[in-house]
């Protein structure tokens, strides 16, 4: 793809001059860093950061119908979610494999967001879209342009926003949302993340996110790239579509039970997902304590007894521990805490033992 | 930014000949920023040999690895354990503290074959746009 066709956020302005490295990213032209990766994970695990996440989708789902049609697409009991909640779900096909994971926003009596990722909404759309109601009954709205949406993440994260916020963020709990005001726009704020720590995502009008995304950075927020992201979700043992789960990968492979009500009547992969868990995966992601200094990553194969059992989904060096770590699927036999594996590094036996999951958990 | 008493090569690798005859080489600021923060590097022993602009190692960031290639022959004397160590150090000064390997060289006329300072500047320019 070529420069000239890459979407931009409404921050992409102040990424430059602020000097983000600029890369592309599902079809965005995204800063992959600003200070540096190790130096903005610091700054999340021991401060706060900031993230443009507009790159996400936001599509609003609303009308009579709208629980009973994402009922019958999300992995999620919809019509539970209560209004200011959100949940995270995972969208499966017909045959269980994972198109997307995602976070749906009950926002009304009728009215929902869904949150997929940047490189999936396209997917998404279509998908949910073959299972759509009449107009009458619910009607889809991409309102990926009109709303900005930023992360900010961290042990200061709402101390840090409080000053530019109309509502207590302190009674605001993990996965509430709250409309409010945000430096005087009306906004949306969930408490919710993919870094391990504590913080918000908010969504306000593209024009009236980078007076407030500077106001931040004045604060003390370090603004922070798709790198420090990558890591600090992989500490946090958070999944990522397109490496550790896809359409090959069902649910339960991925370790998301917890996220799948398979036993709803409507629920479209409801009889490939409820087969699939009746027999039992043959394999599992897992955790990967990686031995040494070199980095474990997506792609490389994992070994066991001069065999190869199975490939690398994620790795990187996690500044916060120290070490190496990774994410894997091997089969059920090999998924079990402490079995040692290697992992062939551009021809190098690496030692690797699995691991349980989060890496990191956040100190309460 | 790129001292004029180095010698440099395409792979962003430069090489200092220093009083005693002897080389060292490392990676270029230019490289090491393009990498980010460096987080191992895998280097040779002592007394292994070097060929010009053959593979001898690699560097590893957060996000990338990169094969290291001699911007010389010769055999190595002396490995930067401190870089082992603390791989920042290609980060926090390429042409200095973060030097690779000290080389006994195996033919000074090699180094015509690489760039002058001002060469290397047009060459990454070149190479950026």
């Amino acid at each position: 793809m070529t420069e000239e066709t890459l979407k931009q956020t409404p921050l992409h302005r102040a990424h430059v001059a602020a000097g983000g490295r600029m890369v592309p990213f599902a079809g965005w032209d995204m800063p992959v860093q600003y200070s540096g990766i190790l130096d903005e994970v610091r700054a999340v695990r021991t401060n706060a950061g900031l993230f443009d996440v507009s790159h996400m989708g936001r599509l609003f789902i609303e009308g009579p119908g709208a629980a009973a049609f994402l009922d019958r697409v999300l992995s999620t009991n919809v019509p539970k979610l209560r209004i200011g909640r959100a949940r995270y779900g995972v969208i499966c096909d017909e045959s269980g494999g994972i198109i997307d994971d995602c976070i749906v926003y009950r926002l009304g009596e009728t009215r929902y967001m869904l949150v997929p990722n940047a490189s999936n909404t396209a997917a998404v759309t279509d998908w949910i879209g073959r299972w759509a109601p009449a107009a009458s009954e619910s009607t889809t709205v991409d309102a990926t342009s009109e709303l900005a949406m930023v992360a900010v993440q961290g042990p200061s994260a709402m101390e840090l926003l409080q000053p530019l916020v109309a509502a207590d963020l302190s009674e605001l709990k993990m996965f509430n949302i709250v409309e409010t005001s945000i430096n005087g726009v009306a906004g949306t704020i969930a408490r919710t993340g993919y870094t391990g720590e504590d913080g918000v995502e908010f969504f306000v009008p593209s024009g009236s996110v980078a007076a407030i995304w500077d106001a931040l950075i004045n604060s003390g927020a370090a603004p922070c790239g798709l790198g420090a992201r990558d890591v600090l979700r992989l500490e946090a043992g958070l999944l990522l579509h397109g490496n550790d789960m896809d359409l090959a990968v069902n649910p339960y492979e991925a370790r998301l039970d917890r996220f799948v009500k398979a036993d709803r009547e409507t629920y479209v992969a409801g009889p490939a997902l409820r087969r699939i868990r009746d027999a039992g995966p043959t394999r599992k992601i897992v955790g990967l304590a990686v031995s040494g200094r070199r980095v474990v990553r997506q792609g490389h194969t994992i070994h066991s007894g001069g065999q190869q059992v199975g490939t690398v989904s994620s790795g990187s060096y996690s500044p916060t521990l120290d070490r190496n770590i990774a994410l894997g699927y091997v089969p059920i036999a090999l998924a079990a805490e402490g079995t040692p594996l290697t992992v062939d590094v551009r021809g190098n036996e690496v030692e690797v033992e699995v691991a349980s999951l989060p890496f990191y958990s956040r100190p309460r | 930014m790129n001292p004029v008493e180095l010698s440099y090569s395409k792979e962003h690798e430069w090489v200092r000949i220093e009083q005693d005859g002897s080389a060292t080489i490392g990676i270029t600021a230019f490289a090491a920023e393009a990498l980010g923060d460096v987080v191992f590097v895998d280097l040779p022993d002592a007394g292994s040999s070097l060929t010009q602009f053959g593979k001898f190692g690699e560097i590893e960031s957060v996000k990338a690895v990169s094969d290291l290639f001699s911007p010389i022959g010769g055999t190595i004397t002396e490995v930067n354990d401190g870089v082992v160590d603390n791989p920042q150090l290609v980060n926090d000064g390429a042409f200095e503290a973060g030097w690779l390997l000290k080389v006994s060289l195996s033919d000074r006329a090699e180094l015509d074959a690489l760039l002058s300072a001002a060469d290397y500047e047009s060459f990454i320019a070149f190479e950026g746009n």
